[in-house]
């Protein structure tokens, strides 16, 4: 597991300008691998979720540099980084962004036909546990399968990574938990390289490792000895 | 200001673009309502002013000559007021500058005395003076369109006598604001003109001492202008009168009157269209503004404000945006109303012009204006005030879709989600894509009710012009000649081929309707006139009967079958009922057509000519003009290229200006209406269309999708558009129609695809003004707030 995946080396974010202006990262040097979970831990503010979207490439560094392998990230133009996202990257957020007008077969079916090798939007939702529900629009399905259905639309194409931002957030610990397990097969089965934003800490005991933000620096990294599985984690 | 209208002041900023689009919208029904009932009010008031204070007459007469005494016994019938008895002739004239030979009505005017009827505006100049013969007051268009200026000489044929006349003076009459010279079918004010003359010179040019061939009578108001006119006949029916007529049938005053009701019928059938497609987005922007503050509602409601309170606030937003469209259509409508009626003054050349808006038609513009509005935002509105508190506070939960019949068509099966996004939202909401589909199909009604003005006058011209006149000029003469005189012109140079032709005035009645024209004879092997029937097929007159043309058996209400009354107004003047025996077209006028021979019967003579009818081989025009100068007994030359070309300068110069600024409002529809669906689909799927941004999808791939229904949405409209353009241009033609010409109902497929063009051209714009705000979408800010 020494394979890296992201690499960013003193990446800072100013939002405003002159005495408005706020830090939200203040030089960040980390190095993602491949087939990890990672599980970004802090207080809201902290920074962690800035840093997804930059490693997403949703938004654009202040200063210093990112690299997905061996492309600079930081380099690429809107273009660039809308193909980086459609080819490479798996969304997850906290609302589950669902397009009301397509059942969950069609929401996953968006993604698999713009991705290059995607899985069939069965085999996604079957991952997912939703095997039985393709058919049903967002306004049918619970909040946890919603989630799912996200889950499974962000893994569809096969992504090398996942990027979750509070995908539990919305959700009582049940079905936050069944949504965990679902990212957690999708890492274990297909080898995605997975970050997930919390400031849960009950979910730290899933990752391999564990970055803690605060005052957009890193303040702790710990690694995991063992992995919990996530219907072992409770909260 | 309380809390509430500042939210009021800021959401309206907020929505500015739509607001402003709908707001134009309503400013554009204004505007075209005030423009067009403000010159309407404008001209009339102008017009009466300027027959009130140069006494323009009630009731005219022309004959062939009677003594002066007549006017006393003229004085005496009971209702009349004031008698004018004159000379009114036709003159050749000779200008300097003009190849062709022009032509002029002399009207008699006193040295000594300005006229009791009909006075003269003096524009420039002075009055002639007595003893001066040849002194004369032109029209000011005339002199305008010829370069005269008092003190300048032009030649005239007088009775044909060759006469050297000096302009004295340029004047304005209320008799002819709209000065059309015999056989002109619109004003050419370079090659016809009124000359005022000495009513002595006049006498003794025309051999008409003490005599008088002309009348015009006012009348007391309590008078009936009926039992005048029949007085008036019996009087001079025998000194030739060739019947009188009243102010309705009046050339100048029946165009004048037909380009007023033109006006009216702008002023009713266009701005409906505006406010119904404002209504109708009003209508989805106030249900939007509710939907998307549900939440702000239930807190109102929670803090106490009562239901009328919230209610209110929504009615006010919407018709605060009513309001702003009615101010500007107020300003754009004064503005466009005082240029248009300046041109119109100018065109008629009023002495004077009231610009007067009555505070009545902006009462009625805001009243219906704002009436639409309320009723657009009468459901949301009901919808505010019936919102639970509780419920309003909750998130919406997702809007529930529903997979339609359509689904299981094997064709949607294979459409890509981008694809189906578009066909499930418009599913859902039927009725606002229905709003949005009926309004762009309105604007491109609009337009091809206006374009169709095109094909219409070149159907016209080509139907006139080319299918059924063939000659090159038409010399007609003072009085019916013998035949002969076909054989005298055929021989002027350049000439290749003459016939004569009959015209005799005639008021033909059915029922209690009539109407004052003329019967033209038909040559069985006329060669260069042709009668057509009503599929435009070339007819020939049967030998009994009369063929009336649409438009006079549309004013007579006569059919094929019917007999009409014909009162022939001149020679031996015999009233005879004639079978009416078809339905003929020519747009132009309201003639009747006879056989030839069935004519000189009714008329109980033998063959006569009142024209002649003339191919003029065009290498010699020149010198076939300067022989028709010089020929005696003319009445009046219509050169046929010359009046096609003043006709195409005249629809030039109104038409062209009137179908831009129709072209500009159906496009103010189309981009008000796809702007609007374009922003609130925006607003309600900014989210979905964020999260396909994140996904992966581009800008262009993301676009599609919103744009995409709109074009979907357009497509149903072109065709709707169109069907009821025809409609719109069928109610503008029976309202634009009068008695002097008719325009066909003629849509040609290029119309219909240049306003689907103009349609797709606006709507593209508005796309790509809304697009611009898909690109700038703030993915993290859409992504992490909830719905």
């Amino acid at each position: 597991m020494t394979e890296v995946v992201f690499r960013t080396e003193a990446v800072t974010k100013v939002y405003g300008t002159g005495e408005l202006a706020v830090r939200a990262l203040r030089g960040i040097d980390i190095e993602l691998f491949r087939g990890e979970l990672v599980v970004l831990l802090g207080p809201s503010g902290s920074g962690k979720s800035t840093f997804l979207n930059i490693l997403g490439g949703l938004d654009v560094p202040t200063g210093g540099r990112v690299f997905f392998r061996e492309t600079e990230l930081t380099r690429l133009d809107d273009g660039g980084l809308t193909n980086f996202r459609r080819n490479h990257v798996g969304f997850v957020f906290q609302f589950y962004n669902l397009i009301p007008s397509l059942t969950a077969r069609e929401n996953v079916a968006l993604v698999t036909e713009i991705a290059q090798h995607p899985l069939t939007p069965e085999n996604a939702l079957t991952l997912v546990g939703l095997g039985a529900r393709l058919d049903h629009f967002p306004a049918q399905l619970s909040g946890g399968e919603q989630q799912r259905v996200a889950v499974a639309r962000a893994i569809a194409k096969q992504p090398e990574v996942l990027l979750c931002d509070e995908p539990t957030g919305a959700l009582d610990s049940r079905t936050g938990i069944a949504v965990l397990e679902a990212i957690e097969t999708i890492n274990r089965e297909l080898g995605t390289t997975t970050a997930l934003i919390t400031h849960n800490a009950g979910i730290a005991g899933m990752a391999d490792r564990v970055i803690s933000f605060a005052d957009g620096t890193i303040q702790e990294t710990k690694t995991n000895d063992k992995r919990l599985a996530a219907r072992e984690l409770a909260w | 200001m309380s809390a509430l209208n500042r939210k009021l002041l800021r959401d309206l900023w907020h929505l500015r673009g739509q607001v402003l689009a709908t707001a134009m919208l309503v400013a554009c029904g204004v505007a075209v309502l005030i423009m067009s009932y403000g010159t309407l009010h404008s001209l009339l008031d102008t017009r009466d002013a300027y027959y009130e204070r140069y006494r323009f007459a009630d009731v005219f007469a022309s004959l062939k000559r009677a003594p002066e005494s007549l006017a006393e016994r003229i004085k005496e019938i009971p209702g009349v007021k004031w008698v004018e008895t004159r000379i009114v002739r036709t003159l050749t004239l000779d200008l300097p500058k003009v190849a062709e030979p022009a032509t002029a009505t002399a009207v008699s005017i006193s040295p000594t005395a300005r006229p009791a009827l009909n006075g003269l505006v003096l524009r420039q100049g002075r009055w002639i003076e007595p003893g001066r013969p040849n002194e004369v007051l032109i029209s000011e268009a005339f002199a305008d369109a010829n370069a005269f200026h008092p003190g300048d000489r032009f030649r005239a044929l007088i009775n044909g006598h060759r006469r050297e006349l000096t302009v004295v003076g340029i004047a304005l009459s209320p008799e002819y604001i709209y000065s059309l010279g015999p056989g002109f079918l619109v004003p050419d004010n370079k090659r016809f003109g009124i000359v005022w003359m000495s009513r002595e010179a006049l006498e003794a040019a025309f051999d008409l001492d003490s005599a008088f061939n002309d009348i015009a009578v006012s009348l007391l108001r309590s008078a009936s202008v009926e039992t005048v006119i029949e007085h008036l006949d019996r009087l001079l029916a025998p000194y030739g009168g060739v019947g009188a007529y009243a102010r309705d049938e009046q050339v100048s005053h029946e165009f004048l009157k037909g380009e007023m009701d033109q006006l009216r019928a702008i002023g009713q059938i266009i701005p409906p269209i505006f406010l119904a497609v404002a209504a109708f987005l009003l209508h989805v922007l106030a249900t939007r503004t509710v939907e998307t503050e549900r939440e702000q509602i239930g807190i109102l409601k929670a803090f106490g404000y009562s239901e009328l309170a919230v209610g209110w606030h929504y009615l006010k937003f919407i018709l605060a945006m009513t309001l702003l469209g009615v101010l500007l259509g107020c300003l754009i409508g004064i503005a466009f109303g005082r240029s248009m009626t300046e041109l119109y003054a100018e065109f008629y050349r009023f002495p004077f012009l009231y610009f007067r808006l009555t505070p009545g038609v902006f009462v009625a513009a805001a009243a219906v204006s704002l009436a639409a509005g309320a009723l657009g935002a009468l459901s949301a509105v009901r919808r505010a005030v019936r919102l639970s508190p509780a419920v309003a506070m909750q998130a919406a939960a997702p809007v529930a879709y529903r997979r339609g019949g359509l689904e299981e068509n094997a064709l949607l099966r294979s459409l890509s989600q981008p694809s189906r996004m578009i066909l499930r939202h418009i599913t859902r909401w039927p009725v606002r894509a229905a709003i949005t589909s009926l309004g762009l199909g309105m604007s491109v009604a609009l337009l091809v009710s206006t374009l169709f003005f095109f094909d219409a006058t070149d159907k016209l011209i080509d139907t006139y012009f080319f299918q059924s006149h063939f000659q090159d000029a038409t010399v007609r003469f003072v009085e019916a000649s013998d035949p002969v005189v076909v054989q005298e012109l055929a021989r002027l140079p350049g000439v290749m081929m003459a016939e004569g032709s009959r015209a005799v005035g005639v008021r033909i009645r059915l029922g209690h309707r009539s109407k004052r024209t003329g019967i033209s004879a038909v040559n069985a092997d006329a060669k260069l006139v042709r009668v057509l029937d009503a599929d435009l097929v070339p007819v020939e007159a049967p030998a009994f009967g009369i063929l009336l043309t649409t438009q006079l058996a549309r004013i007579l209400q006569a059919k094929p079958g019917d007999r009409v009354t014909v009162e022939v107004m001149e020679g031996k003047r015999p009233v005879v009922d004639v079978p009416v025996a078809g339905i003929v077209e020519d747009y132009i006028g309201s003639l009747a057509y006879m056989r030839k021979d069935a004519l000189d019967r009714l008329m109980r003579e033998g063959p006569r000519v009142s024209a002649v009818e003339l191919r003029v081989d065009p290498r010699r025009a020149d010198a076939f003009y300067r022989s028709l100068k010089e020929t005696p007994a003319v009445a009046g030359v219509t050169l046929w290229r010359v009046a096609l070309q003043s006709f195409q300068d005249t629809l030039a110069e109104t038409t062209h200006i009137i179908t831009t600024f129709y072209i500009a409002f159906g496009s103010a529809i189309a981009f008000g209406v796809a702007y609007n669906s374009a922003r609130i689909a925006l607003s309600e799927r900014g989210r979905e269309l964020a999260t396909l941004r994140v996904i992966g999808f581009t800008r262009f791939e993301v676009s599609y999708i919103l744009l995409g229904e709109i074009a979907l949405l357009l497509l149903p409209a072109l065709p709707l558009g169109c069907l009821v353009g025809y409609g719109l241009a069928r109610s503008m033609v029976e309202n634009l129609s009068s008695d002097l010409f008719r325009i066909p109902l003629v849509i040609e497929p290029s119309t219909y695809a240049v306003a689907c063009l103009v349609v797709i051209i606006a709507t593209v714009l508005s796309g790509l003004l809304v697009r611009r705000r898909i690109d700038a979408l703030d993915l993290i800010e859409v992504l992490k707030t909830r719905e």
